[in-house]
């Protein structure tokens, strides 16, 4: 494999390149998907190609191909170089990528039990005893279950002198129950939405959530929430469940503090960010007990990671402390443009550089942003709540291009009232701006409820890039937040 | 690009190494390029070449499915290997059907040799020309220019063989000042369809228009909604329920309304994947022609599209070419969706409004109740109000939490042009005309 990428960059800055890294890849993936009884899916994937990212004339080019031959190396290295010398065509100033990083490693996402070993019929009983279990409620009109496991195998080289193999394993499970009558249709995902729950790690993980064993669960309250009452509409408190406040997370912190967005890069498809530079450091994001962190290391986080795809190790990084904004997620080069306009930011960036694949060029992502535990129970946290909603698992979300004006719905409600859950409620959602949200949250439950949740589709880019994203969360309760905005 | 012969080589390669009783190839290659710039620079510029080669083998009533993009011979044998041994571990599907049998499909000239071989040099001097401009009157560009070429050859051991190759070419761009932006974008098959500078000043002219907005109490309005907007609703309802795998699971908007009006009488929608209007694909994913299919007519639900599984559960049904790749949980979907225009100008929309919202289109749009087909998002990149007939102030953005049946049936007037909207995600179009719509719901705004 060196000879190709020593090849690759030599052949980049031999046509003018002054910086130049390439990526090797191989992506294996394999997805099982059982529905009503009937294995609908069982697909494997396989990709492999190369990326090279070069800075020629002071701008950027990139390009990549399926083919990892001599000759197309030669060629794509020039085609990238060529690229950068159009994109100087219009450039304000030359990149800049700060501090070198220069590092030879190998990592591999630590597991017991390798997914591509585990025999396809072992996989297929597992959603089959699901899907049994959720079909035998009264009322139940499609069940779906996945399996999904994907692995990446990648090189990363640059002249800088960089040498990084890493190979990541990613496991998930999910089951979703419909229910179906006249006029209405009501969903329950389990262990969350989006098709599955999905981490960094082995089979372990999906014998873990235990789909055959909660699958009854869910359909029945799918079954429940046809004939449930609409979710009232007024301002209460409401209680999210770990899922669903990890998806708030997700949106109403983890997209606004990619500094790429901050800097405008990705204003014309995903948008800006309400956190300017000068808010850095001088903004309250929340209240006291908000305490939100950025890390490629948690184990078993679908962010968990050895080194980003700029070849800089992984780290964590206090977002919000106390309830203040204290950080951004980096790149090397937005990490040096913050670093002229607030000198008191870190020179290097934090490891937040990902692409989706061989083909897509490396961009801001997301890696396990988590908000930290607190210390309630949440029986103590409902107990303790006098009237209000409790909701749980995200079914729609929605967030202005500054990531302010939010709205989100969840699959299951319950009332909550004089302490105690009541009634369920369907089509439950809230709305709200973010600021004024997190600074009503007044309470968050303790380490034995946190749990880092897989958000596997998270897009953003131009192309588009998926990327897969963590978010630690135990249940939170936030004050006057206003619920029920959908007519009944 | 491989051209057709060498895709048609791998296929009839996989054909000859296959060993189940059915075998479907699919092989999809693309030469993809964009140039992306913002705060008045390129600050990515990318090109890409791939080729993927998909198998669906079927043993009995058990199917599997392997992809890969490595076309040496040893790799392609182990890529039917795959297949096949993901099928032989399936549990039987009782309503798993055969394979289509081969039928012709329209021929659909949509590759353009300029959009092609259009260099980085040139998309770089397209994205100048609105860059000039942003500069010129102290704002920030951002957008995407991109030239792509795409090919799909499709075949199966019953004769199925379909080859169709394409050209997409597309720029979008925001243009923003401090609390303001604009927004314009067009797409075609030919790159020299596109006027960068034309779009670079509709942006800048809405990006000047919309600078100091102020809020307005949510509640309902009158809209006037550009075609950006209006495509937005109809690729969800596309999704949400015109589908007959939604219907067959009882979870659409068109179930036991079939005959029954379910929009205003002037809107009729169908979906057409010859068009050359839209970004044409005349077949599905297992190669069966696409067929013009009305979806609503003059306001009546009239039918929705099948793949091969779907109407193989009907009887009397065939597919009507709307697959996706197979097997899949959401089952067919119409990619090519076309809105009937009317007769209005957007001025004279304008003209007759007493007291509305100009929305230049939607932001995070999302489902929140697809039987009751209600969607939320927010406005961007250039909302005003209206009184009196003319365009008074710029607002906030705002959010809409809106049933579109409901929305679709209060249509006051359509716009006379249907234009193009590239999907950001893969190369489809929607093609959508403005639309005026009466008691539109807006439930907040932001800052």
């Amino acid at each position: 494999m060196r000879d190709y990428t020593h090849r690759a960059l030599n052949q980049a800055q031999a046509k003018g390149a002054t910086y130049a890294d390439i990526r090797i890849v191989r992506r294996e993936t394999q997805t099982l998907e059982v529905k009503n009884g009937v294995v609908q899916t069982l697909s494997l994937g396989d990709t492999y190609g190369f990326g090279i990212r070069v800075v020629a004339d002071g701008a950027w080019g990139f390009a990549s191909s399926h083919r990892l031959e001599s000759g197309e190396i030669d060629r794509v290295a020039s085609l990238a170089v060529a690229i950068a010398k159009a994109s100087a065509l219009s450039k304000s100033a030359d990149v800049d990528l700060g501090p070198a990083e220069r590092h030879e490693d190998t990592y591999k996402t630590p597991m017991k039990i390798d997914p591509f070993e585990v025999s396809l019929e072992k996989k297929i009983d597992y959603l089959l005893r699901a899907d049994k279990e959720a079909r035998s409620v009264k009322g139940v009109r499609v069940v779906e279950g996945t399996l999904g496991f994907e692995r990446n195998h990648k090189v990363f080289a640059s002249t800088e002198g960089s040498y990084i193999e890493q190979t990541l394993t990613e496991s998930g499970a999910g089951i979703v129950v419909m229910a179906v009558s006249e006029g209405e249709m009501q969903q329950r995902s389990y262990p969350n939405s989006f098709g599955r729950h999905q981490g960094t790690g082995g089979y372990e993980f999906i014998e873990t959530w235990d789909l055959p064993g909660n699958a009854r669960r869910v359909a029945e309250e799918a079954v429940a929430l046809l004939s449930a009452p609409q979710c009232p509409s007024g301002v209460t408190s409401i209680i999210l469940d770990g899922p669903q406040l990890g998806l708030q997370v997700h949106e109403s912190c983890g997209h606004p503090i990619e500094l790429d967005r901050v800097f405008g890069t990705e204003a014309a498809y995903a948008g800006t960010s309400f956190l300017t530079p000068e808010k850095y450091r001088n903004f309250r994001y929340g209240s006291d007990i908000v305490n939100i962190v950025s890390d490629a290391v948690t184990p078993g986080g679908l962010g968990t990671y050895g080194y980003d795809d700029e070849g800089v190790p992984a780290q964590t990084t206090d977002i919000v402390k106390n309830g203040q904004f204290v950080g951004y997620l980096t790149s090397r080069e937005t990490a040096s443009q913050l670093r002229k306009i607030r000198p008191e930011a870190p020179a290097r960036s934090n490891a937040a550089m990902r692409a989706d694949g061989w083909n897509r060029i490396p961009i801001i992502r997301m890696n396990n942003v988590s908000l930290m535990p607190g210390p309630w129970t949440l029986d103590d946290l409902i107990a303790d709540t006098d009237d209000g909603i409790y909701m749980i698992t995200n079914k729609s979300w929605s967030i202005d291009d500054k990531r302010l004006n939010f709205q989100f719905g969840t699959e299951l409600a319950y009332e909550i009232k004089k302490g105690k859950l009541g009634r369920i409620v369907k089509n439950a959602t809230y709305t709200g701006m973010t600021p004024k949200f997190w600074a009503g949250c007044d309470a968050i439950c303790n380490k034995d409820h946190w749990h880092v949740w897989g958000t596997p589709n998270c897009g953003k880019g131009q192309p588009g890039q998926v990327a897969h994203t963590g978010h630690g969360a135990a249940p939170a309760r936030f004050r006057d937040v206003q619920v029920g905005v959908m007519k009944g | 690009m491989l051209g057709e012969s060498r895709l048609a080589e791998i296929a009839q390669r996989v054909l000859r190494e296959a060993k189940a009783d059915q075998t479907e190839v699919m092989v999809s290659g693309n030469d993809s390029h964009l140039t992306r710039f913002a705060v008045n620079t390129i600050h990515q510029n990318v090109s890409e070449t791939d080729v993927t080669v998909r198998v669906r083998s079927i043993l009995g009533r058990k199917t599997g499915v392997a992809s890969g993009n490595e076309l040496a011979l040893d790799t392609l044998h182990r890529l039917v290997r795959s297949a096949e041994t993901a099928a032989g571990f399936q549990e039987e599907n009782p309503e798993s059907g055969s394979l289509p049998g081969p039928a012709p499909a329209q021929k659909v000239d949509a590759y353009i040799e300029r959009t092609a071989d259009y260099a980085p040099a040139e998309r770089a001097h397209g994205v100048e020309k609105i860059l000039k401009m942003s500069r010129k009157n102290g704002l920030d560009a951002a957008g995407a220019f991109s030239t792509e070429a795409l090919e799909t050859y499709i075949a199966n051991s019953r004769g199925v063989s379909a080859y169709h190759r394409g050209t997409v070419a597309s720029i979008v761009t925001v243009i923003m000042g401090r609390d303001s932006s604009g927004y314009a974008s067009a797409a075609s098959i030919d790159v020299d369809d596109l006027d960068p500078e034309a779009m670079g000043r509709i942006a800048v002219e809405k990006a000047l228009s919309s600078k100091n907005p102020t809020p307005i109490e949510p509640g309902e309005y009158t809209v006037i909604l550009e075609e950006a907007a209006v495509g937005d609703m109809l690729f969800f309802l596309g999704w949400m329920g015109l589908g007959a795998l939604s219907v067959q699971e009882g979870r659409s908007f068109m179930n036991d309304k079939f005959g029954q009006r379910i929009t205003g009488e002037n809107v009729t929608i169908w979906d057409d994947g010859s068009d050359p209007r839209g970004l044409p694909l005349p077949f599905d994913f297992e190669g069966v022609p696409k067929q013009r299919v009305t979806l609503i007519e003059n306001g009546v639900a009239k039918n929705v599209v099948y793949d091969t599984f779907t109407a193989g559960r009907e009887k009397g049904k065939a597919s009507t070419g709307h697959s996706l790749p197979a097997p899949n949980t959401a089952g067919p979907i119409p990619l090519n969706l076309f809105m009937a225009p009317g007769t209005a100008s957007k001025e004279e929309m304008l003209a007759s409004t007493k007291r509305g919202i100009w929305v230049t289109r939607f932001h995070y749009t999302n489902i929140l109740h697809p039987v009751q087909t209600i969607l939320t998002g927010m406005t961007r990149d250039g909302t005003y109000l209206i009184e009196n007939g003319k365009i008074v102030r710029p607002l906030r953005n705002l959010r809409f939490t809106q049933s579109i049946l409901e929305a679709f049936s209060n249509i006051e007037s359509l716009g006379k042009d249907l234009v193009l909207l590239k999907d950001e995600w893969n190369s489809l179009g929607t093609c959508a005309p403005a639309a005026k719509i009466r008691n539109f719901r807006f439930t907040g705004t932001t800052d």
